[in-house]
């Protein structure tokens, strides 16, 4: 493996002191840095064009919901590198009705990948250039993979997919 | 114009749909054609649509999720060892790469150590996968460019493949065999003898499918310096796997970050720069020589002992011991109903599937079920990149094109 997963994190961190809130190393393996939402851009930018990290792949791009939270979603990079050899995870806190800067210009991998972010999280890429859904259909008026959408699908809306339960096995 | 559209769509058949007729200017006819979702060519459910000036495309656009099962939703309330059979689900044609990227994502989560008899057996499974898996590729790519030979020979080979699995765990196509710890149950006696028989016949049943295409002048006017992407590129779109060896990128997760038995084994990362479909095809044929070399280098170094983690709170206890001594009875109850727990924590583990770099996120909030669970398909980030690689091309070369991404629409829309 390439940098050990500390002088990964200083290194981020000597670039940007206020902007790195929180560093975990999980494992002594795995290297997460939660960065500021505003400057996720720049330290993509920074992570993908530094000689010593050349972060070049951009291997994936998740959210998670914590809905009990005030900035409810985690949206997390999975950052690799060909070259070196190693993975730093970034993660940014994006609240419900706010966006965060799409990285599709660092990494032209981001698009499909932000584009089901969005699809099924809901969460606004700012600056995308192609912000459309991309696993559900075009009109469809949900983010299923929030906490709060049950698994087994909204049965009101839409029309075509109407599901009629019989009496008593009501969805709870 | 309307009856202009249907002229056309009478002369070119019904397998591709013409969207719209654009005279220009120039008296050029631009046309908006639609391929797919029913395509015999884009192997599954995918929706193509193709701007046209002539025959060579300027713009296409991709609509997948006809497919789209919700498995990453359908996990969450799920135990990870009921996570299993959805994974098969994924990529279909691979379903036991798709156990193991789990299996390894919450091993590494939970730090367990696979004893050396089930890492063996897991890596020899795999690799027998990656050659199942790229025979379908090869046929169907093959077939779709118009050699139909090679698919018979392809799903004869992959067809005793598909037995052996069959002995393994009792199903052809979707396994569940990996376990967190482990595997279902160890190799049943003697098979390891008639898989390396197996590769035996298979390098010489390899060399009669290179004949028919390797140095066949149809299939290298096909091929040669079709859809190329130059490296750079491959790498800033998030290929991974062959096609991105295809371009010359020596990326292989087996050799960056070793997972199972890989750090023993002694194989080559075959690549070729020229980043045509050539170079994507020529790449799988090399890696299917290499999987040869590391199925056999497993059969002859294969350890004896357990092959699943000798903790109680992680593997069941076995049937014999669970039916005759009232403990364990109550332990497989116990486990059958709550499963384990995984310890608080996130976890991103990848692992080189035949398609690319499968990859799982896994954020655990300590019970036995995620808290999210992320599947990084290498289908769904190889297909991006097809836009690029068709621009200026054919409509005949996207056919070509789809069939060396390699792609699987069951994982591309999970």
């Amino acid at each position: 493996m390439g940098l050990d997963p500390d002088k990964l994190l200083d290194r981020v961190q000597e670039q940007f002191p206020d902007a790195v809130l929180e560093r975990v190393v999980a494992r002594g393996s795995e290297a997460t840095a939660l960065v500021a939402r505003d400057r996720i851009v720049e330290i993509a930018t920074f992570c993908r064009d530094d000689p010593e990290l050349q972060f070049d792949h951009l291997s994936d791009v998740a959210a998670v919901d914590w809905p009990e939270r005030p900035e409810r979603f985690d949206v997390v990079y999975h950052l690799y590198s060909i070259p070196a050899n190693h993975r730093l995870r970034l993660k940014v806190h994006v609240p419900e009705d706010g966006e965060v800067a799409s990285v599709t210009g660092v990494w032209p991998a981001a698009n499909w990948l932000e584009r089901e972010v969005y699809d099924l999280m809901g969460v606004k890429f700012a600056n995308h250039p192609d912000l459309r859904r991309i696993l559900m259909w075009d009109d469809y008026p949900y983010h299923p993979l929030r906490k709060e959408f049950p698994t087994e699908g909204e049965p009101d809306v839409p029309r075509d997919y109407h599901v009629e339960f019989p009496p008593g096995l009501e969805r709870v | 114009m309307a009856t202009d559209v249907e002229q056309a769509q009478q002369q070119i058949g019904s397998g591709i749909q013409i969207e719209s007729i654009v005279e220009t200017a120039e008296g050029r006819r631009d046309m908006t054609l639609n391929m797919g979702p029913q395509h015999p060519a884009t192997h599954g459910v995918l929706r193509v649509v193709l701007d046209l000036q002539g025959e060579n495309i300027v713009n296409s656009d991709i609509v997948i999720g006809y497919l789209h099962r919700g498995i990453e939703k359908l996990a969450e309330s799920r135990t990870y060892t009921q996570i299993i059979p959805l994974t098969d689900r994924t990529d279909y044609t691979a379903a036991m790469t798709g156990n193991q990227g789990l299996c390894v994502a919450v091993e590494r989560l939970m730090e367990l150590e696979v004893p050396p008899r089930g890492r063996y057996i897991r890596t020899m499974i795999a690799e027998l996968q990656r050659i199942a898996s790229h025979l379908i590729w090869l046929g169907t790519h093959a077939m779709d460019i118009g050699a139909t030979t090679v698919f018979l020979y392809c799903f004869r080979e992959r067809e005793r493949i598909l037995d052996f699995f069959d002995a393994f765990c009792g199903a052809r196509l979707t396994y569940s065999y990996y376990r967190v710890g482990g595997v279902m149950a160890d190799a049943p006696p003697g098979i390891l003898e008639q898989i390396y028989d197996f590769t035996t016949d298979f390098v010489d049943r390899l060399a009669e499918n290179e004949e028919l295409l390797t140095a066949n002048d149809l299939w290298l006017a096909r091929t040669k310096g079709v859809a190329t992407i130059s490296a750079k590129d491959a790498i800033a779109i998030g290929l991974t796997g062959p096609s991105l060896r295809g371009s010359g990128v020596p990326y292989d997760i087996r050799k960056a970050e070793p997972y199972d038995a890989y750090a023993d084994m002694d194989f080559l990362v075959p690549t070729f720069p020229e980043g045509d479909v050539f170079a994507r095809y020529m790449v799988r044929i090399e890696e299917l020589k290499q999987s040869v070399r590391i199925v056999r280098q497993c059969i002859e170094r294969m350890p004896d002992g357990p092959t699943n983690v000798e903790d109680p709170m992680v593997t069941p206890p076995k049937r014999e011991v669970a039916m005759t001594h009232m403990e364990s009875m109550i332990n497989h109850f116990m486990w059958n109903i709550h499963s384990f727990r995984a310890p608080k924590g996130e976890v991103y583990s990848a692992i080189e599937s035949p398609k690319g770099e499968l990859g799982y996120y896994i954020v655990s909030d300590g019970s036995n079920k995620p808290y999210r669970l992320r599947i990084r398909p290498p289908s769904f980030c190889n297909l991006q990149a097809l836009p690029q690689m068709i621009k200026g091309y054919m409509v005949a070369d996207v056919v070509a094109a789809i069939g060396s991404i390699d792609i699987v629409l069951g994982e591309v829309d999970r």
